[in-house]
């Protein structure tokens, strides 16, 4: 086994016309015994960007430390607050996925064992979307990126059902799908979906009912 | 981590934090990570004006395409360009890592290409890694004896780079372990054998620049067909004196074929158990400027 398929975790993200879903499992596990069916993959940075992040949970919570004081120096919330206090801006997603980029791969040659999906709303309301491996080599796309035990599957998925420019409830309709239906053919994720569906104006964020077994 | 040493973040360089717990972990049979390739066939070649560089635009992870169109041929200097193969994290980083290389830097300023390569290798790779100060050469060279076991070919990056300075084309190939070559002709990554082929046969000096372009797609078409690790479509970019055309997807040889042009749609909803709707703000803007504020 390797230490990605510890947890389990399915992550996907597509773009749509201003707007982008990113999705994820609700599953956290320790191999084949689930230990909860509401595990939050997917974090906020702020209202226009979001941040899932796939393979060992408690690597993916320690990059993110969502509820802690204590966050260390290089703690994803951490740096965007601080990023915030000194430009008295938001980060652009491009930015902060060269900051994760960055983070990944000063632990070059000891990784932290995520794969981390970024989805935000640029400048004008430009989607982005992107996936990196655990030491931080980005893949931009145009149209979805995947990641997690069950990207095998949601890349199959994706690749059928994604059209370009999709208006945001058609998004949400394929998003699902794609999740879905990729799960039912990994026993380490599902238990159900988590969907952000982010427009210029509104974040939709929607729980999705799954098999469970 | 003790709350004295959270404040301050470090100045660079790698850190070995998780390295032996992940080493306990691989002990425990769990398997290693495999991390994205550019499986890759990347070519350059002399031709009478310049430098032509070209790769392939598949990216792997295992047996698995990661991305069909992925860029390889990475900026590095107005009249310099690179190729890329092996980690993909590891060509990204060591050819980001060239731009804060002064010696690189200022090399390529004074035009000498050959002399801004030879410093390139695995020197400026130990120096950003352990961040040392660049200016006492004795201790950084203490240092760079004591460390580049450690790094020789562990930063798996090799690379084709190109340019055109005062002294004319140059064309380099740097390999993993950092020793270069000077050539005419080169080829790297896993298509290299079938793209060098193609070079061996009908490479001849002063090629124009049509048959040049000619010369390069049909090699990285060579990868991009006989080696598994290479595919999808073909990055070009030509360096001659003073100018450089970046042709990307110059030639698409594998397009996406039986799309359904309606799409895929689905005809139930899915089923949701709970929907949170959150509006956004319009962020307000302030305009700084107009009447100071009395004292």
């Amino acid at each position: 086994m390797s230490i990605f398929e510890y947890n389990g975790s399915a992550l996907v993200a597509m773009v749509g016309k201003n707007c982008f879903a990113i999705a994820s499992d609700r599953r956290l596990g320790v191999q084949l015994q689930t230990i909860a069916t509401d595990f939050q993959r997917i974090s906020k940075i702020h209202d226009k960007l979001f941040i899932g992040l796939s393979g060992l949970a408690t690597d993916a919570q320690t990059l993110y430390e969502t509820n802690t004081i204590t966050s260390g120096y290089q703690r994803l919330v951490f740096r965007h607050k601080l990023y915030q206090l000194r430009e008295e801006r938001d980060m652009k997603p491009e930015t902060f996925a060269s900051l994760v980029s960055a983070i990944l791969y000063e632990k070059r040659f000891g990784p932290y064992f995520c794969q981390p999906v970024i989805a935000g709303l640029g400048d004008e309301d430009k989607p982005f979307i992107c996936t990196m491996d655990s030491i931080g080599a980005k893949e931009l796309a145009k149209d979805f990126v995947v990641a997690g035990t069950a990207s095998e599957s949601l890349y199959g998925a994706c690749e059928s059902m994604f059209k370009p420019d999709m208006e945001a409830d058609e998004l949400f309709e394929t998003i699902s799908q794609a999740l879905l239906s990729s799960v039912d053919r990994d026993c380490l994720s599902g238990w159900g979906g988590h969907v952000y569906v982010v427009t210029p104006t509104e974040v939709k964020e929607r729980i999705l009912k799954g098999r469970m077994d | 981590m003790s709350k004295s040493t959270v404040d301050l973040p470090p100045k660079g360089g790698f850190s070995f934090d998780l390295c032996r717990r992940n080493d306990m972990l691989e002990k425990k049979g769990l398997k290693p990570q495999s991390f994205l390739k550019t499986g890759t066939t990347i070519v350059g070649l002399i031709f009478q004006d310049g430098v032509i560089l070209g790769a392939d635009t598949r990216a792997t992870e295992g047996p698995i395409v990661a991305d069909k169109n992925c860029e390889k041929i990475h900026y590095m200097a107005p009249n310099i360009y690179c190729c890329g193969a092996g980690t993909a994290a590891d060509t990204e980083a060591v050819t980001v890592e060239a731009f804060e290389n002064e010696k690189f830097v200022l090399y390529c300023r004074h035009g000498q290409l050959t002399a801004a390569i030879t410093s390139l290798p695995y020197r400026s790779r130990i120096k950003s890694c352990y961040s040392t100060d660049t200016s006492e050469e004795t201790s950084f060279q203490a240092e760079f004896h004591n460390f580049q076991l450690n790094y020789q070919g562990y930063v798996q990056a090799a690379l084709v780079l190109g340019g055109v300075d005062v002294t004319g084309p140059h064309l380099h190939t740097i390999y993993p372990h950092g020793s270069t070559d000077s050539l005419p002709f080169a080829t790297m990554g896993s298509g290299s054998l079938a793209a060098m082929s193609l070079f061996e046969s009908k490479y001849k000096e002063g090629l124009t620049r049509d048959e040049g372009i000619k010369l390069v797609v049909e090699a990285i078409c060579a990868g991009i067909f006989n080696d598994l690790g290479s595919g999808s479509n073909v990055d070009v970019c030509v360096i001659t004196k003073g100018h450089k055309d970046y042709l990307r997807n110059h030639l698409l040889p594998n397009p996406r074929t039986y799309v359904n042009p309606n799409g895929f749609t689905f005809p139930k909803k899915t089923e949701v158990l709970l929907t949170k709707i959150t509006p956004l703000k319009e962020k307000v803007e302030v305009i700084e400027g107009g009447d100071a504020m009395e004292e």
